[in-house]
């Protein structure tokens, strides 16, 4: 069977979009064939910095014949409409077949469409999978209407098999699709001819280009640490910086190179940032000593002179950069030890606006310091230490370094109050204060940090609330729903328990009435709810299971909330978690329908004295020693003890229905029953709002 | 190939290589625009040319000023006045990338020594209401241009598009000749009877407009300039396209755009002087790109921009 090649050669396509770009391309164009009916056996794919490519192996070399039978009128017809159906077939009356039925004679007809060759069905998807290909941002060229992400100068689409290569016809806005490409820009820039795929490979990798994602990055991290090795130094991991770099060049040439005496006693986050956000290098550590020392950078390319030349432009390119890190860094250092310490640069952010609605940077600071205070308690954070955490947190915002390396915001901040003489607690929370920043960053686990990481969320949450600048739809512009999801991991993953009500009040209270009024509390709280049943759902936890707790007293403290509902979500992955919640249903439904009907409210009173049956009789006593349990254990906030309670009822409940019929003639017995489900209902609902399970 | 040139020794001659590798290429080899600009691209040769149907290929020098840059010509590598070297071609020839490498090697650098990279940068004006899609171009890690696809200029999409490429020549330069200070670089040949380096002509002119930039442009002026370049940007474009004088049609779109250069420029000035909030600095930039938007519809009322009476009749 015959394989399939195709290459879209461009001009340099963004690192970060390549791996996408060669899914998205496998799944177009197999897709496409599939639905033609072109099955594949086999399917690769590999990018590159100028090229996506597609290769599928054992394809058949055309769609199969189909054959369609379509059911007609009685043979004995009028002719009309015996015509009417030879029309809309396209057959005429010798071809028809009759066939006896129950219903008589009737007609059918075989309708048959032939297959396609490959070629036509390959030129087809390929040409839509061009014209629509999903890019993040795409662009035209030229004087052309076609869209890619960067110029596109070749397809080259080849069908091959023993008996040779065929070139599949295509032409999209003038480019003809072919059988050549080209090698390395530089190295091998002459066209190549190719046969098939494997073929293509030997003849990409003489003209020095390596085909494979995986193979650049093995290259690279390989020569790198084999490198960094014989000097006695280590690579500093960077998976995605790996993943990036082999994104940028076709041959990868791996060279180690200095850093500047001068440079070495800069903290390393700044030699790493600076290294790997304008250069792209990787950082060299010294195992010893935790200093980077050295980079490594990846050239695109073999030279005459081993890479001697391309090094030192690297070096001193490196050079500049770190020469501007160190003069900040030493300018910053002379204001933090000097008499006023930080406090300058708090003093500056009273002319830097946070938002024009909600102040400047330093009031900002003034109420994370006041709601930090109060939190502090709470988080078992010193109240005193927490304040001033939360007014040094941000000051950095001031400083030299952060302006020019924003991503350093934080970090920075925490080397210079620690030159400023402050505590180690207070130090860490400038750095712990922003996480977590995405869904997989570490939460702050130290209490100071917690109390102002809560603090500076709480107040982002209120203060937009106030200004009436919710999240809506996909437009979140001041990231609120990360800010809900910062306080819902940092109060789960310590375990703190507090009172959202309590806490959002307070800072309602400090942020005080602004354009939209003061925040809405429980609408915050709601928004909170809403994230959190979003991230309990990755975890597994189903979104009803969380409306059952979520009804409940007490969910205002998300900790204690979520206990519930782990517990609750334990409880039904059990065979008598499962029944006992259909027990419990229709023990409910019949009791709602029974009071509506009666236009009573059956609550208490069920005497075992009335009971009829053994069953009845095992309910009651089911329910006595199940309510116990769960009362002591509620009182402890032992929601698993509970639920395990709750769940021992399955048997007695299913048993009861089994043998009774609720709705009994005799009114006293009746209204005993209904009263004992009753209590069904009430036991069960102390631990979690079971009617707003799904099922 | 043949523009493989011997290494040059000064500033000016990266300058001259590069006039004369981009007029061999058959560019327009313009002259600077005389009024104060961020960048190249604001001269009117690249914003409005890249604008309508008509073909255009031009190359030129660009005087830029960033006032917020300005380090009293003490930083190696920062001036609040710098040049740049642009060149737009339109539509973009499907060659660029070769042409655009063939200017490294006319200015000595041999590609078979160097690293060159192509690294995503996609380029947005929000002044000039303009985007397009591109790299900024590495050598040996080191940026050395800006290569862009323009798409969009003054909210007009770019039917040609037209490729547009920046190189900012202090930078290179400095790399070319292994300079390792701005100051220090030769201007004129080392060998000249009167050898000049960039210091001898810009040390001074750097400290006075740091001075002046940063401490004692009159911000009052300044802002009441920024308000009548914006009126008279206005006023321009609100005249009729038939001229009562001469009774023809002439759209005034490069008087409009010279004072929207104008008032961007004054805004970098505002700018530096810091006396622009935040929030006031959104505010600056859409007025301006409302005038650069303004101009752009105006030049494409214009024969240069692609007018004719027949489309007009058409419409």
């Amino acid at each position: 069977m015959p394989d399939l090649l195709i290459e879209l050669f461009s001009e340099e396509i963004p690192a970060r979009m390549q791996k996408r770009a060669g899914e998205d391309l496998q799944k177009l164009v197999t897709n496409g064939l599939v639905e033609a009916g072109l099955t594949y056996g086999s399917a690769a794919v590999f990018t590159t910095p100028r090229r996506l490519t597609l290769a599928l192996g054992d394809m058949l070399a055309a769609s199969p014949r189909q054959v369609e039978e379509r059911k007609g009128p009685k043979a004995d017809a009028p002719e009309k409409a015996i015509e009417g159906f030879l029309r809309g077939a396209g057959l005429t009356r010798d071809q028809l077949e009759e066939r006896d039925t129950p219903k008589g004679k009737i007609l059918f007809a075989k309708i048959e469409k032939p297959g396609r060759p490959a070629a036509e069905i390959v030129a087809e998807v390929l040409e839509q999978t061009i014209r629509n290909f999903p890019w993040p941002k795409s662009m035209r060229w030229g004087t052309g209407s076609l869209k890619w992400v960067r110029p596109l100068h070749s397809i080259l689409c080849v069908i091959s098999d023993e008996a040779g290569a065929e070139v599949v016809p295509l032409t999209i806005d003038g480019i003809a699709a072919g059988n050549t490409t080209r090698g390395h820009r530089f190295l091998a820039p002459a066209e190549i001819e190719v046969s098939g795929f494997e073929d293509y490979q030997d003849k990409l990798s003489r003209a020095f280009v390596v085909l494979d994602p995986a193979a650049r990055a093995d290259t690279i991290w390989h020569d790198a640490t084999n490198m960094a090795f014989a000097a006695g130094l280590e690579v500093v991991e960077d998976a995605g910086l790996l993943a990036e770099v082999a994104g940028l060049v076709e041959y990868p040439v791996v060279l180690m190179g200095r850093i500047g005496e001068d440079f070495l006693g800069l903290p390393p986050e700044v030699l790493q940032t600076s290294m790997k956000e304008h250069q792209k290098f990787f950082s060299v550590r010294n195992p010893k000593s935790g200093q980077i020392e050295r980079f490594v950078t990846v050239a695109n390319r073999t030279t005459a002179d081993e890479g001697a030349t391309i090094l030192t432009g690297n070096e001193k390119v490196l050079g500049a950069r770190l020469s501007d890190a160190k003069f900040f860094w030493d300018n910053d250092l002379r204001t933090v030890t000097s008499g006023a310490g930080m406090e300058t640069w708090v003093k500056a952010l009273e002319n830097v606006t946070f938002h024009n609605k909600l102040g400047t940077q330093a009031e900002l600071i003034d109420r994370m310091a006041t709601l930090s205070r109060e939190l502090a308690p709470l988080v078992g954070a010193d109240a005193d230490e927490a304040e001033q955490a939360a007014r040094v947190a941000k000051a950095d915002l001031s400083s030299e370094m952060v302006y020019e390396f924003p991503e350093l915001q934080g970090l920075m901040g925490s080397y210079y109050a620690r030159k400023a003489g402050m505590s180690d607690a207070v130090a860490d929370a400038a750095k712990d204060h922003y996480a977590p920043l995405g869904p997989s960053d570490d939460v702050p686990t130290a209490p100071v940090s917690i109390a102002v990481a809560l603090a500076e969320k709480i107040d982002k949450l209120t203060g937009f609330w106030a200004i009436d600048e919710k999240p809506t739809g996909s437009k979140d512009p001041f990231a609120l729903r990360r800010a809900a999801l910062g306080v819902i991991r940092i109060l789960l993953e310590n375990d703190v328990s507090l009172s959202l009500n309590d806490v959002l009040g307070q800072s309602a209270e400090i942020v005080g009435d602004r354009d939209a009024g003061r925040a809405d509390i429980a609408d915050i709280r709601g928004f909170i709810h809403d994230r959190l049943k979003v991230y309990l759902r990755d975890l597994g936890i189903r979104h009803d299971v969380i409306d059952a707790c979520i009804a409940m007293d007490g969910s205002e403290d998300l900790t204690l909330l979520v206990k519930r509902a782990r517990a609750l979500s334990e409880t039904l992955k059990t065979d008598d978690g499962e029944n006992l919640i259909q027990g419990f249903k229709r023990a409910n439904n019949i009791l709602s329908q029974a009071e509506e009907a009666d236009g009573v409210e059956y609550s208490f009173g069920a005497d075992p004295k009335f009971a009829e049956t053994d069953a009845e009789k095992d309910l009651f006593a089911a329910l006595d020693k199940a309510e116990a349990k769960i009362t002591s254990a509620m009182a402890a906030q032992d929601f698993s003890t509970a639920m395990a309670a709750m769940a021992e009822l399955r048997g007695p409940i299913d048993a009861f229905f089994e043998a009774v019929q609720v709705n009994a003639d005799n009114p006293t017995v009746r209204r005993n029953r209904l009263n004992l489900l009753s209590r069904i209902r009430t036991i069960c609902s102390a631990v979690a709002d079971l009617t707003k399970l799904d099922g | 190939m043949s523009d493989a040139a011997q290494k040059p020794r000064s500033f000016q001659e990266i300058i001259l290589a590069l006039q004369s590798y981009w007029a061999r290429q058959g560019c327009a080899i313009l002259q600077p625009y005389d009024m104060e600009v961020g960048a190249g691209t604001f001269h009117p040769a690249t914003t409005l040319r890249s604008l309508g149907t008509q073909p255009w290929a031009a190359a030129y020098v660009q005087p830029s000023r960033r006032p917020t840059d300005g380090r009293y010509g003490e930083n190696p590598n920062r001036l609040q006045h710098y040049y740049q070297y642009q060149v737009l071609i339109k539509p973009s020839p499907p060659n660029l990338q070769e042409l655009y490498l063939g200017s490294l090697e006319a200015i000595g650098i041999d590609m078979a020594l160097h690293d060159i990279r192509f690294v995503e940068d996609d380029w947005e004006s929000p002044t000039l209401g303009a985007w397009g899609l591109g790299w900024e171009v590495w050598c040996d890690g080191m940026e050395v241009s800006q290569f862009t696809y323009f798409q969009q200029v003054g909210g007009h999409d770019c039917h040609p598009v037209s490729g547009e490429l920046t190189y900012g020549l202090e930078r290179l330069a400095m790399y070319v000749l292994g300079v390792d200070h701005v100051m220090d670089m030769p201007f004129n040949s080392p060998n000249a009877p009167i050898p000049l380096t960039y210091g001898d002509v810009f040390k001074q002119t750097e400290e006075e407009f740091a001075r002046w930039n940063f401490d004692t442009a009159n911000t009052e002026v300044l802002l009441d300039q920024f308000n009548e370049a914006e009126a008279h940007c206005q006023f321009i474009l609100e005249q009729p396209a038939e001229d009562p004088k001469t009774g023809k049609r002439i759209v005034m779109a490069h008087p409009a755009y010279d004072q929207c250069i104008k008032a961007s420029h004054i805004f970098n000035l505002l700018d530096a002087r810091g006396v622009i909030s935040v929030t006031e600095r959104q505010a600056y930039i859409g007025r301006v790109r409302a005038l650069a938007k303004q101009c752009a519809d105006a030049f494409v009322q214009t024969r240069a921009g692609g007018w004719t009476p027949d489309a007009e009749s058409a419409a």
